[in-house]
């Protein structure tokens, strides 16, 4: 738990922990498998590539088709790791996520990179800002949002570990480091990164930091906050949203998704049904973004610090 | 329109790539290598007579459609599109800048003359076929043209799309393949071989004829023989280059989706400049000037 003062270390992209991540699990586990959709420059899953080339299959642009692969690949005792950019993998194989890994609850793991629309220029045919609704739309699916390097390490490991579907968004921005290593990390338990007890900033992925960010702002300005990492977005924490509930009594839900069927949603659905709270929004909203500078972006569409403060602000006053 | 002279084509050509260069450095941000592989093939298509279209009225119901599917080398149809008069040209230089109707890739209703939100690969010949049944259905005599990358045929969509437009034996459709021969992690042949392309389009019971894709004289003719085929769809094999135009961008899929540097971008206009002081305000746009006065086909 991080409690002096907060100033965000630069470290490596999540994408690029990724790779390196999974060149490690290649090098303890010969089951594992990486498919890549050429993207692999891209995702980081040619680090993997270039040392397991009989392990490594750039199958060309056919997303819906890598899905499949992956599916006879885990039925027949494989652990493979598909990757492209999210909006690609969850978008086009879909309905392949659906019937051969969800359905049959088999132990594919996909990994979509640029989530978010922090990936910039190439605009909105490359921003995924729906994958996290996509990938909660999969029963059984494991959804993962790792904040930063130390997170998306263990991250890659714990879905190595774990029998089932899973779900890693990658970012392609370098990622402040939020966590210290080694980190304690289990699916579905958030982390604690910051203690506070007059409202709880839940964040995810890059929002993580611009969360630590305002809640020492808001903490300049008297209000004590705390910041829960919720990389895993399903299943969700309960325990640690109801005792922010009882504890913090109002909430900002801070994630690069659209407004609905992302961790807004999924903690609004859990408070409701547990210990009922107000809660303020920071997310794309119901709309497409468009090219420009991820920050300009970021300012633009409402994904930081500031819109983080402004968020808290009006909800603390509604306790 | 009758077709302006060859040279003067040509010219145009290096026209539209020194204004995609300059737009995707000023961006630090883009895709030269397929921008520029589609240069001739965007230049026939806007300059040799072949669409008929007005940029006055995008909207023209009789208008050729063009569904640009490979959409990261959107840069090259910007330029076609500016110089056309859809839309000041100037404007091209705000490309990928928040903003700016010059997005990354093309954003149907957003710009002026896009035809089609594309970007995700593989889903331009679909809607491709869509404008031509409507057009079949609406006895409208308007044309349709949809450029593919050849790594974006690894794309399941493509094939099945081949397969309809064959079967409805839509002869208003024209696909073009930019074969350059590069997709983004490498050579098409080394990562998911596509070969033999001619036989998979013609088995799939369209015409194909394959191309010199630079050579802008072979293009238009191609184009106008596609026009005169009937029953079939007509599928354009265009042989080209990546970053065509450029000597260090050539065969050097580095600059598949990396921008050039401002030292690398004088080089390279110097080069698209026949080694005249690079700056389309300069000398080689005469081609394009003239052009611009006469007037396309009116609308009704
Ligand atoms: C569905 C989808 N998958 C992946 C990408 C990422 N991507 C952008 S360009 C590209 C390579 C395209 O190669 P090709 O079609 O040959 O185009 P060109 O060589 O003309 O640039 C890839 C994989 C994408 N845009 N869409
Ligand atoms: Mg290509």
């Amino acid at each position: 738990m991080l409690s002096t003062r907060y100033t965000p270390r630069i470290g490596r992209a999540t994408r690029e922990a990724y790779g390196d991540a999974l060149l490690e699990l290649g090098r303890k586990n010969r089951d594992v498998v990486a498919i890549d959709a050429d993207l692999a420059k891209s995702t980081f899953s040619w680090t993997f590539g270039k040392h397991f080339p009989e392990r490594f299959f750039n199958i060309g642009i056919q997303e819906a088709n890598m899905v499949g692969i992956a599916s006879g690949l885990a039925s027949s005792g494989k652990i493979p790791f598909i990757s492209s950019f999210a909006a690609f993998a969850l978008c086009k194989g879909f309905d392949q996520l659906r019937m051969g890994a969800a359905y049959p609850h088999l132990n594919v793991k996909v990994a979509g990179s640029h989530g978010g629309i922090s990936i910039g220029e190439d605009g909105v045919s490359q921003q995924s800002v729906e994958d996290v609704a996509l990938a909660c739309a999969l029963p059984g699916f494991i959804v993962c949002i790792p904040a930063d390097e130390v997170s998306m390490t263990a991250a890659v490991h714990a879905a190595a570990a774990h029998r089932g579907p899973v779900y890693l968004r990658l970012g392609r921005p370098k990622a402040a480091i939020v966590h210290d290593a080694p980190l304690d990390f289990v699916f579905g338990r958030a982390i604690t990164v910051r203690d506070g007890d007059a409202l709880t900033i839940v964040a995810n992925g890059l929002l993580v930091a611009q969360a630590l960010m305002a809640a020492e702002r808001l903490a300049d300005r008297g209000i004590s906050v705390r910041v829960l990492d919720m990389h895993t977005v399903k299943p969700i924490d309960v325990d640690a949203l109801t005792r922010a509930s009882r504890e913090t009594g109002a909430f900002v839900v801070a994630e690069e998704h659209l407004h609905h069927g992302g961790l807004g949603s999924v903690v609004a659905a859990t408070l409701a049904q547990t210990v009922p709270a107000p809660i303020a929004f920071v997310n794309l909203g119901d709309r497409y973004a468009e090219s420009g500078k991820p920050d300009d972006l970021l300012r633009k569409y409402g994904m930081t610090a500031d819109a983080i403060v402004t968020a808290a602000e009006s909800v603390v006053r509604q306790r | 329109m009758p077709s302006p002279p060859v040279e003067q084509l040509e010219s145009i050509a290096r026209t539209l790539r020194v204004h995609a260069l300059r737009a995707i450095a000023a961006a630090n941000s883009g895709h030269p290598g397929g921008s520029l592989s589609a240069a001739e093939i965007v230049t026939a298509l806007y300059f040799g007579g072949v669409l008929q279209h007005d940029p006055r009225n995008p909207d023209w119901p009789d208008r050729d459609r063009f569904i640009l599917s490979k959409g990261h080398g959107v840069p090259i149809l910007y330029a076609a599109l500016g110089e056309r008069g859809y839309f000041p040209v100037d404007e091209i230089m705000t490309l990928r800048q928040v903003n700016s109707r010059m997005q990354g890739h093309p954003v149907q209703g957003m710009t002026p003359g896009i035809e089609a939100s594309t970007g995700s690969l593989g889903q331009g010949l679909s809607i491709g076929i869509g404008h031509a049944i409507a057009g079949r259905l609406d006895g409208r005599h308007f044309r349709t043209y949809v450029v593919l990358g050849d790594g974006e045929c690894q794309e399941g969509q493509v094939w099945e799309a081949a397969m309809c437009a064959g079967n409805y034996e839509l002869d208003t459709l024209c696909a073009i393949v930019d074969w350059n021969r590069f997709q983004l992690d490498g050579a098409v042949e080394d990562i998911q071989s596509l070969e033999p392309m001619r036989e998979k389009f013609a088995s799939f019971k369209w015409n194909v004829l394959e191309v010199d894709g630079h050579d802008v004289q072979a293009v238009l003719e191609a184009l106008n023989a596609a026009k005169a085929e009937r029953g079939r769809p007509t599928c354009i094999i265009a042989h080209t280059v990546k970053g065509k135009g450029v000597s260090f961008m050539e065969h050097n899929n580095e600059f598949h989706g990396k921008a050039p540097t401002g030292e690398q971008l004088q080089v390279a206009l110097a080069q698209l400049n026949g080694g005249q002081e690079a700056g389309v305000r300069g000398g080689r746009r005469d081609g394009v000037r003239g052009l611009r006065e006469q007037s396309p086909k009116p609308s009704p």
